[in-house]
């Protein structure tokens, strides 16, 4: 597992097992603060979110992406440049709607050491987390955007699959009005 | 010094970081008999010399202390009308000090709001469809370079005209903005990015000390351009 520290333009790699416990920790920890499942989904899905915000910038300080024309080269990108600089692994996209891609990871670092989801638990999203960091770095470059798990390694399917569908494009440019 | 100011936009056009790095401003300090041979004119909220320009004192220069006391816009120290004071004979000898005007950092963030403006104005110019804002804008005397990132953060890096590889100095500011702003933990998107005490210390230590704060870190990225 690889993550940028704040050393002066060295990459440092950090241990993906620590990266990796701190997550499970930190879901953990929310399964014991909340009961309901969707509680912890939500906080998850905010917290990537405050992540997703942040991250983007490092992401398009450090690799030098253009300006996606369409949303099948944001979709690649994030695909190939970035699931790849930040966890290591590159997912296939395939495209089901003009507007809606599937990421689809065989293998997801985030749950290495997860077995089961504890009984009790069953809805509970693990990985949220990523969905909202998507969510938010897509939000920062004005592309609103859903992003859910369609398939759940952990809930007993066979790949993880992340589904992304871009809403309508958010018009940057303010329009004044006539004053 | 090659670079003479870093200013960085969000995405309303507020101001959120600023850094001078001018050279030693040219400042002359004289004393005068009555009458005084310099024609004196107020400006917005200076006093500037419009007439008569010799020695160290050129046209354009700002009245920034009498007799040693820092002078308030157009008021003295002591809250008289600088004007005023210079017409009356009764107060003369009298030693002014003369420089180039400093901007005040609200002059700052409205040039910076302007610009903001401006560079949405040069986009929508533009005969073909999607172009980019203002790249770069070219005086006599400064050359001001303008990097927009994808998510709409304008850098803006003012430097002399010769200065090369301001491209590169624009992406390595980039970098570190996403480095230290963005990934403090308390830094809220969008609002004025301040490390005052410590860009003090670090201003002294030089760009060597860890760890580097934003002021310091972009300080050491102006001061190298060519290292980028």
């Amino acid at each position: 597992m690889s993550r940028s520290a704040n050393r002066r333009q060295e990459n440092h790699k950090i241990s993906r097992e620590l990266f990796v416990l701190t997550y499970g920790a930190l879901v953990a920890q929310l399964c014991k603060d909340y009961q309901q499942d969707e509680d912890v989904n939500k906080c998850l899905d905010d917290m990537g979110y405050n992540i997703g915000i942040r991250l983007v910038e490092d992401f398009l300080a450090r690799s030098a992406v253009k300006k996606c024309r369409n949303y099948s080269e944001t979709a690649d990108i994030i695909a190939q440049v970035a699931f790849k600089r930040y966890l290591g692994v590159t997912p296939s996209v395939t495209c089901t709607k003009w507007n809606e891609f599937s990421l689809i990871l065989d293998k997801n670092p985030l749950v290495d050491f997860v077995e089961e989801l504890p009984a009790g638990r069953s809805s509970l999203c693990f990985c949220g987390l990523l969905c909202g960091a998507i969510r938010g770095a897509l939000e920062m470059v004005n592309l609103a955007a859903e992003v859910t798990f369609i398939h759940d390694s952990l809930k007993g399917d066979e790949v993880t699959e992340i589904g992304i569908t871009f809403l309508k494009k958010v018009e940057d440019k303010k329009k004044k009005k006539n004053k | 010094m090659a670079i003479f100011s870093v200013y960085v936009v969000n995405k309303a056009g507020g101001l959120i970081y600023q850094l001078d790095h001018y050279a030693p401003r040219a400042e002359s300090e004289k004393t005068f008999g009555f009458p005084l041979e310099l024609v004196l004119r107020p400006h917005d909220e200076r006093v500037l010399v419009a007439f008569g320009q010799r020695d160290g004192v050129r046209v354009g220069h700002a009245v920034l202390a009498i007799n040693g006391l820092e002078v308030n816009g157009r008021f003295t120290g002591d809250g008289r009308d600088v004007l005023e004071y210079l017409s009356s004979p009764a107060n003369f000898p009298v030693s002014i000090r003369f420089g180039r005007p400093r901007l005040s950092s609200n002059e700052k963030l409205m040039l910076a709001s302007m610009f903001h403006s401006l560079f949405a104005i040069g986009s929508q110019l533009s005969p073909e469809q999607g172009s980019s804002g203002i790249e770069v804008l070219e005086t006599d005397t400064f050359k001001l370079h303008c990097f927009q990132t994808l998510t709409g953060i304008k850098f803006v890096v003012l430097a002399d005209p010769r200065q090369a590889g301001i491209d590169a100095l624009l992406r390595k500011i980039y970098e570190i903005y996403s480095d230290f702003a963005l990934k403090n933990p308390f830094y809220s998107l969008e609002m004025p990015i301040r490390y005052p005490l410590l860009l003090g210390q670090e201003q002294q230590q030089g760009p060597a000390s860890p760890p580097p704060v934003t002021g310091a870190a972009l300080e050491a990225a102006a001061s190298s351009p060519l290292n980028v």
